[in-house]
């Protein structure tokens, strides 16, 4: 057994590792704020400073202002909610069948689902492309939420199939008693008992339409249908040295993220435990 | 309640196989085929519940896959495509011989060698750390995973800045702080140098991840395990080896599995951090590559030859890592 003075020191060197760690995570995002309120002539001054010498708001009001930020923000907002509420209600109905009722070949379309979460996302981009241009879904924000549901799928359905198996049959066989039908099921029971998976799908799919870059990249070639990724590193290739405006952006794209985050954390770790013990 | 009383009588000659004649099976055949229609008029609700996700599915996901092996075939014409030249394997056969190519799979692969084992190595740190009766165990997790939660592009800029030649902050600090280099170093102008902070934002985007998962692993083991060892006058070192990590081999196994996909993944940071493989087309990673032969040069079968090989290597790594690392655990 430690000594109670062994004990301590062993606390203190335990914090001041996990105060370095968070210095190495922290420094990047500080300097990234540090630098979205510097105006261009000081961000490319030697020594870099972390605070800045005369801070400025310039880069924030060029950004909202003048380069149709709002509407990237618009676009990103606007795909991530119609991508999150789809998703929930496609990926919802499928758990509900795969969990809860028995049909011929049941095994067979679960399983072919699941290829769907080893697949990587990238390698579809070229296919996807070209059937995205067939049923004209280019350069649409449609056609990014089209396909962003379909990438959710797989994952979010297993994910929500594993919620819904846990509520208790007698309550079902209540409904049907009742006269009720399985959408009386679906609507009455399943979905008010598993509002925390519901939660979980609609942050992780949340996240990953507001931060999809692949696709997006490929897909939208109009620059007014932009969505916030896209219109951040076309940013940085249209002014090279603009690195106030691109963090100024940034910053902005990255406050909806870190909400949800902060807001949702305990959902947060459920999701990642019900991927990981399952996966 | 269960759905299955199904027309049972059909089948029951079977149950005398020598007197099973041709009409007996036909009886059979009939008996469940119409069985199998009947189910499947009978469970059409499910079938509407699937009907929109398997669309969508097939669609958007099977119906690319098996159309994109077709194009890897083709010297494929994007605007004509009754056009295209088949070229049987002729595709694979090019990216084989392609220095490009293997230049590609090989930063891919020192990638993974090296950004995976990174992020379990400072994970498992952290984890164990966090795992301690601890103050403020929930910032410190929120803060390790910031870095998660940001977008590619982001943290992607962010390292391009640090590690910016003239006034990056990666350079102030090696040259005029700790004095170990003399000259400022040109991180993104050479194919090499370019894979440090390529390597280092992989590592550090990644490490809450699996820091948080193997947290929840650790808090899953007994403490009386810790106690009892404790009591047998365990160290902390063989603590860690005999209960510590064959408990956590599980996580393990699936973090590496699941971090070794997503290495040999590796796409935005290098697509935005190389400009597409600058220069010479010496640091590419595969997917940068494929994303360049098919949207800048418009070969679209070479590209899907590509990422085909890729997902190839990809499902054959993971079946060997699941088979090589689930074995051990049986001893």
């Amino acid at each position: 057994m430690l000594s109670r003075k062994e004990e301590r020191i062993l606390r203190i060197i335990t914090y001041i590792v996990l105060i370095c760690g968070v210095v190495v995570v922290a420094i990047p995002f500080l300097y990234m704020i540090s630098t979205s309120i510097k105006s261009q002539t000081y961000t490319f001054e030697y020594p870099p400073r972390l605070i800045p010498k005369n801070p400025t708001l310039e880069n924030y009001v060029e950004a909202l202002g003048k380069d149709r930020f709002g509407l990237y923000f618009l676009n990103s907002l606007f795909v991530a909610t119609i991508t999150t509420i789809s998703t929930i209600v496609v990926s919802s109905l499928m758990a509900y069948a795969f969990s809860r009722t028995s049909f011929p070949g049941k095994e067979i379309f679960f399983y072919t689902l699941l290829t769907g979460m080893m697949i990587p996302s990238t390698m579809l981009i070229i296919p996807q492309f070209i059937i995205a241009k067939n049923l004209h879904l280019l350069n649409s924000l449609w056609g990014l939420i089209i396909i962003y549901v379909t990438m959710s799928l797989s994952m979010q359905t297993f994910l929500l199939r594993g919620f819904f198996e846990v509520i208790p049959r007698e309550l079902e066989e209540a409904v049907l008693i009742d006269g009720g039908t399985q959408w009386t099921i679906f609507f009455k029971i399943i979905l008010p008992l598993t509002r925390p998976g519901l939660a979980v799908v609609a942050i992780f799919t949340f996240l990953y339409s507001w931060d999809e870059f692949p696709w997006a990249h490929v897909a939208i070639r109009n620059i007014s249908r932009r969505t916030l990724p896209v219109a951040i590193a076309l940013f940085q290739n249209q002014y090279l040295t603009k690195w106030g405006l691109v963090f100024a952006a940034s910053i902005v794209a990255l406050i909806p993220v870190i909400g949800v985050f902060v807001i949702f954390q305990k959902y947060f770790i459920r999701g990642l435990m019900s991927g990981a013990i399952k996966g | 309640m269960e759905k299955r009383p199904l027309s049972r009588g059909v089948n029951s000659p079977s149950r005398h196989p020598s007197k099973v004649n041709l009409k007996a099976l036909i009886d059979i055949i009939k008996g469940t085929l119409i069985d199998i229609v009947k189910r499947i008029i009978r469970s059409k609700g499910s079938y509407l519940f699937l009907l929109p996700g398997m669309s969508l599915f097939f669609t958007f996901i099977l119906f690319p896959m098996i159309y994109s092996l077709r194009m890897s075939f083709y010297k494929w014409n994007i605007v004509n495509p009754a056009v295209s030249k088949f070229m049987g394997i002729g595709n694979y056969i090019r990216a084989l011989n392609d220095p490009i190519f293997i230049r590609a799979a090989i930063n891919t692969i020192v990638y993974t060698l090296i950004t995976v084992p990174g992020q379990i190595f400072f994970a498992l740190i952290v984890a164990i750390l966090l795992d301690q009766k601890i103050k403020g165990r929930t910032f410190f997790r929120v803060a390790y995973y910031l870095p998660v939660i940001t977008s590619w592009v982001i943290v992607t800029l962010l390292f391009e800045y640090l590690f910016n030649s003239q006034a990056g902050f990666v350079n102030f600090v090696l040259k005029d702080i700790l004095h170990i280099v003399g000259e400022k170093i040109m991180w993104l102008a050479d194919p090499i140098l370019v894979m440090v902070p390529l390597n280092l934002l992989g590592i550090w985007k990644g490490v809450g991840w699996s820091a948080v998962i193997l947290l929840a692993a650790l808090q899953s083991i007994p403490a009386d395990l810790y106690e009892a060892a404790a009591i047998d006058g365990a160290n902390f070192w063989r603590k860690f080896t005999r209960i510590t990590l064959p408990l956590l081999r599980p996580t393990l196994v699936f973090l590496v599995v699941v971090l070794v996909i997503g290495g040999l993944n590796v796409y935005i940071s290098g697509l935005l951090m190389t400009n597409g493989g600058n220069p010479l087309d010496l640091s590419h990673f595969i997917l940068t590559l494929m994303y360049e032969k098919t949207f800048a040069n418009m070969d679209f079968g070479y590209g899907s030859a590509i990422s085909y090989i890729l997902t190839i290597f990809v499902l054959i790594v993971s079946v060997i890592q699941i088979k090589l690392l689930q074995r051990k655990v049986e001893y």
